[in-house]
């Protein structure tokens, strides 16, 4: 499957799982809704340009925006993890080659820790800024904050599971095109 | 080179502000940007969606329309509330039927395509738009009488209702036993549970006291139910009760809705608005 098509699917699907089982479930507890359509972001490949990656991520937050009828609200958290996700990588990135040997961000590709790492500062990020809007506009600063930690402790185990359910078997990349 | 260098933070920068842009405009208007084109997109896999979740739940909801239809049929010529729910009204001449009534409200059903009750602002989405007679302001009701919301953005096909579980819903209601209005309201915290601010401390105020809909609405027909008083809270720094209301309606799991139209609302809401021009007019003058 190539790369464009395979992200399609998974833009699709990520939407779809967040905005029909998620959103809709009943809350776990005071309102927490937990939030996955980001892990999006955080699979593209790394080859992807940094614009591109920007626009993506706009589009991915606007589409379940109109889902909830919150037009920009995870637009605007979206973009900002696209915006960091270079960054995070950077950090983590191997001191003595440039280039990683897999094609996408995955525990196998970064090994576990860092990559537990990257995705749980990128998932507090989105969930810190998305919270942080919707408490610009309503809401008490302790409630904020609880909600932050619980949304992004519910968000990382579900990128966990998603890790042990879908291993993603990428092939080693070689420099022979 | 600046641009160059800076490109990418640039278009980060601007994609923040459409984003804020966006919500911050929604959030005074209730009128999303770039709806029309996005709506027709949601609405259809909302609907295939609903098409799914009904073959697995329709049954019981099934059962409680049909009660509520049986209940409507025995007070039909008490309080003449119609039951040709679905229906589009024709323009008629005569506004008054034989018996000499008046008739103020239509109630048509919609079925729910998509609603949500995990956020602070819950909307639900139904399968009537402006072909089906539905407008902006008119009120909603769940299968058990039930206030649920009201209609605030109509497509063609679909319309967008505010539930009461939403941060910035405000309405007045009243309190059935003494009859004084107060403000409702959400705290964004359990879906069962509502605020009622603004009933004075001097009326008896007991658990389970009935909270039903305002004389002062243009939206809502007076007198239905609203929900039950679950807890009585006396604010020490005034002279209000803070109570806490059950909704009568199940706000987190509505399949079918009633909509009610008030058929005189453009001729009461064109007098209100040439009420208050004269007014201003005569003020600006002296």
């Amino acid at each position: 499957m190539s790369d464009l098509v395979r992200n399609i699917i998974r833009f699709m699907l990520f939407i779809f799982l967040q905005v029909y089982v998620l959103n809709v479930m009943p809350h776990l507890h005071q309102l927490v809704t937990p939030y996955i359509y980001f892990l999006f972001i955080l699979w593209l490949p790394f080859y992807f340009k940094k614009a591109w990656i920007l626009i993506l991520g706009f589009f991915l937050g606007l589409s379940v925006d109109y889902y909830t009828m919150t037009p920009g609200l995870h637009a605007a958290a979206s973009v900002l993890v696209a915006f960091l996700r270079p960054m995070v990588i950077n950090l983590f990135a191997p001191k003595d080659s440039t280039e990683f040997s897999y094609k996408e961000p995955s525990p196998k590709a970064m090994g576990w820790t860092a990559y537990l790492l990257y995705a749980l500062i990128l998932s507090f990020c989105h969930n810190f800024y998305l919270l942080f809007l919707e408490w610009v506009s309503f809401g008490s600063f302790i409630h904020f904050l609880m909600k932050t930690i619980i949304t992004t402790a519910i968000s990382m185990v579900m990128i966990i599971i998603a890790e042990i359910i879908f291993p993603r078997k990428l092939k080693f990349r070689s420099n022979t095109v | 080179m600046f641009i160059r260098r800076f490109s990418v933070f640039i278009l980060f920068l601007i994609l923040q502000i459409i984003s804020l842009y966006f919500l911050f405009t929604y959030n005074r208007s209730h009128r999303a940007k770039g709806l029309g084109f996005a709506g027709g997109v949601t609405s259809y896999f909302n609907g295939k969606y609903n098409a799914l979740e009904d073959f697995f739940t329709m049954q019981e909801e099934n059962r409680r329309v049909h009660r509520l239809n049986d209940s409507l049929m025995n007070l039909l010529r008490a309080n003449f509330i119609p039951v040709d729910s679905g229906a589009s009204r024709l323009a008629d001449s005569a506004n008054r039927d034989t018996t000499g009534k008046m008739r103020q409200y239509i109630w048509r059903s919609a079925q729910v395509v998509y609603s949500t009750a995990s956020s602070d602002k819950n909307y639900l989405q139904i399968n009537r738009g402006s072909n089906a007679g539905i407008a902006d302001d008119m009120g909603v009701f769940s299968s058990n009488g039930g206030l649920v919301g009201k209609v605030i953005n109509t497509g063609k096909n679909f319309s967008e209702i505010m539930s009461l579980l939403n941060v910035v819903n405000k309405m007045s209601v009243q309190l059935k036993r003494t009859g004084s209005a107060g403000m409702l309201s959400w705290e964004g915290k359990s879906p069962q549970e509502l605020t009622l601010k603004n009933i004075p401390k001097t009326d008896s105020v007991r658990r389970g006291d009935t909270i039903v809909t305002g004389n002062y609405s243009l939206s809502y027909p007076p007198g239905r139910m609203v929900g039950t008083v679950s807890h009585v809270l006396r604010d020490k720094a005034s002279n209000f009760f803070i109570l806490k209301v059950k909704p009568t309606a199940n706000l987190t799991n509505l399949q079918q809705v009633f909509i009610v139209e008030n058929i005189n609302y453009e001729t009461q809401k064109q007098l209100d608005r040439e009420t208050q021009d004269m007014v201003d007019k005569k003020g600006g003058n002296k």
